[in-house]
């Protein structure tokens, strides 16, 4: 364990905190880039995703085509752009970007899809509008959900920051690549160990968040589904798929 | 085409590599969540601490993580064995929370009957709670074949040799092509694996070739479901 001792003593150095290449320097970069990655990606795909869900429209192809996109490998993908746009914060923002939207669009279009038909129809058949249901009925409803997808867009994009700090722009990933040369195993793990901190922070931060979006009703009908439904039979609990866990 | 020429043996070997290095993590990770999502799904307390912890194995990031095993199971840093034993974490915290679902689909009377009929325990689990849930474990099976073979190409950084390899290569000689074929060869063998995957299913599950009804929509639910928590 002596490796631990090595990368805390690293950690807890003021000099290491210090500077334009210290840790508070670096974690400011990181959490710039992966907000900014993730508010152009929230501006594409959480509209897109609600026009999807409420129309259904569009589904035969977006949904095959986020799939595809699941495959494509960041480091190759941040790495195509950086060749392609040259230096500068744009070409892996647009990589990272292209890696964010399939989460949050899945979320976003699952999420109002998942929204019980009837409960729509009950809306329109007392005057809501379209437009009115969608704002004021199913993206209520779909929040979970919607949040629950920038959640895992969020954890993806501070990934991705990371191993796309080989590009000279700072952030986090900087000090595993600078360790890994000089075999400074200490300045890596304290790096490692730092990202892997704001990742479960972050985690955490949204889990909170989409349980403060569930809509109380939700959580109340849920409950009293689940009573009403083992006086049938004890095992049979249809569980709701698209829940948010908590 | 001339770098295509002068190097596709390497290509090949590192095509591989990346195919045996994506293997185990996959295999393994699916067994191993087979006892525990049943664990998950049967108690209520044991869902809620499994599925936390798969969330939270889950959101370690990939590249930090390589470089924090070495400490943990006492490997050298440069050991494929760090990137093994982190996606099969990943592979893990995935298909935990797809078998625990995918076992919570199982109709609750199809269970009582099984139970009537004189099944055991085990044998109700093997014989019908298993194969119900087939679909759902394909599908999650699916996205954790995909993310396995992409981030197999993240070891590279580390030097643990893939088709990630190439990415690093172009990007230093500022040269497409390495970049190209890497990316085209990583996709290919996503392809392949998910090919293979829902050839196995349809062996194995051969009436779910005509889905139509409820368990249909359960088995859409279900992919959506996983779509919205994969990376």
């Amino acid at each position: 364990m002596n490796s631990y001792t090595d990368a805390f003593a690293w950690l807890f150095s003021a000099k290491n905190w210090a500077g334009p290449t210290g840790i508070g320097q670096r974690l400011l970069e990181h959490l710039g880039y992966s907000g900014l990655t993730l508010v152009v990606a929230i501006v594409i795909a959480v509209p897109l995703g609600l026009y999807i869900g409420h129309t259904g429209k569009g589904r035969a192809v977006i949904v095959p085509f986020t799939g595809a996109l699941r495959a494509l490998p960041t480091l190759g993908l941040v790495i195509l752009l950086a060749l392609w746009l040259g230096l500068g914060l744009t070409p892996p923002l647009i990589a990272l970007v292209i890696l964010a939207i399939p989460p949050v669009l899945a979320g976003a279009y699952s999420g109002v899809e998942s929204v019980n038909r009837d409960t729509v129809d009950a809306a329109r058949s007392i005057g809501f509008t379209g437009w009115g249901a969608l704002w004021q009925v199913e993206v209520p409803l779909a929040l979970p959900l919607i949040v629950g997808g920038i959640r895992s867009a969020v954890l993806q994009v501070v990934a991705t920051w990371t191993v796309a700090a080989f590009l000279p722009l700072g952030g986090l990933g900087r000090f595993l690549y600078d360790g890994l040369p000089i075999r400074d195993y200490a300045q890596m793990l304290g790096g490692s160990i730092i990202v892997i901190l704001l990742a479960l922070a972050l985690d955490g931060v949204f889990a909170l968040l989409q349980r403060a979006v569930t809509p109380r009703g939700v959580i109340a009908g849920r409950i009293s589904d689940i009573r009403t439904t083992t006086q049938q039979s004890p095992e049979r609990k249809e569980r709701s798929w698209l829940a948010p866990e908590a | 085409m001339t770098w295509l020429q002068e190097n596709w043996r390497q290509l090949v070997d590192y095509g591989l590599a990346h195919v045996w290095l994506s293997i185990p993590p996959i295999v393994i990770g699916f067994l191993v969540s087979l006892p525990f999502g049943w664990l998950a799904n049967r108690y209520r307390v044991s869902r809620g601490v499994l599925l936390t912890l798969g969330g939270i194995l889950y959101a370690i990031p990939s590249l930090p993580l390589f470089v924090l095993l070495p400490s943990l199971i006492g490997t050298k840093i440069l050991d494929p064995l760090n990137v093994e034993v982190a996606l099969t974490i990943y592979a893990f915290a995935l298909m935990l929370r797809t078998t625990a679902d995918g076992l919570a689909s199982v109709d609750g009377d199809v269970k009582l009957s099984a139970s009537a009929i004189g099944f055991g325990g085990w044998r109700r689990f093997v014989e019908v709670e298993l194969p119900l849930a087939g679909p759902v474990l394909l599908a999650g099976l699916r996205v954790v074949s995909v993310s396995t073979v992409s981030l197999v190409t993240i070891g590279a950084v580390i030097g643990v040799n893939s088709l990630g390899f190439f990415f690093l290569d172009g990007y230093q000689r500022a040269f497409f092509s390495p970049v190209w074929f890497g990316m085209a060869g990583t996709l290919l063998i996503a392809l392949v694996f998910d090919g293979v995957l829902v050839l196995l299913g349809r062996l194995l599950m051969p009436w779910t070739r005509s889905r139509r009804g409820p368990r249909a929509r359960k088995y859409g639910a279900a992919q959506a479901r996983v779509a919205v928590t994969s990376r």
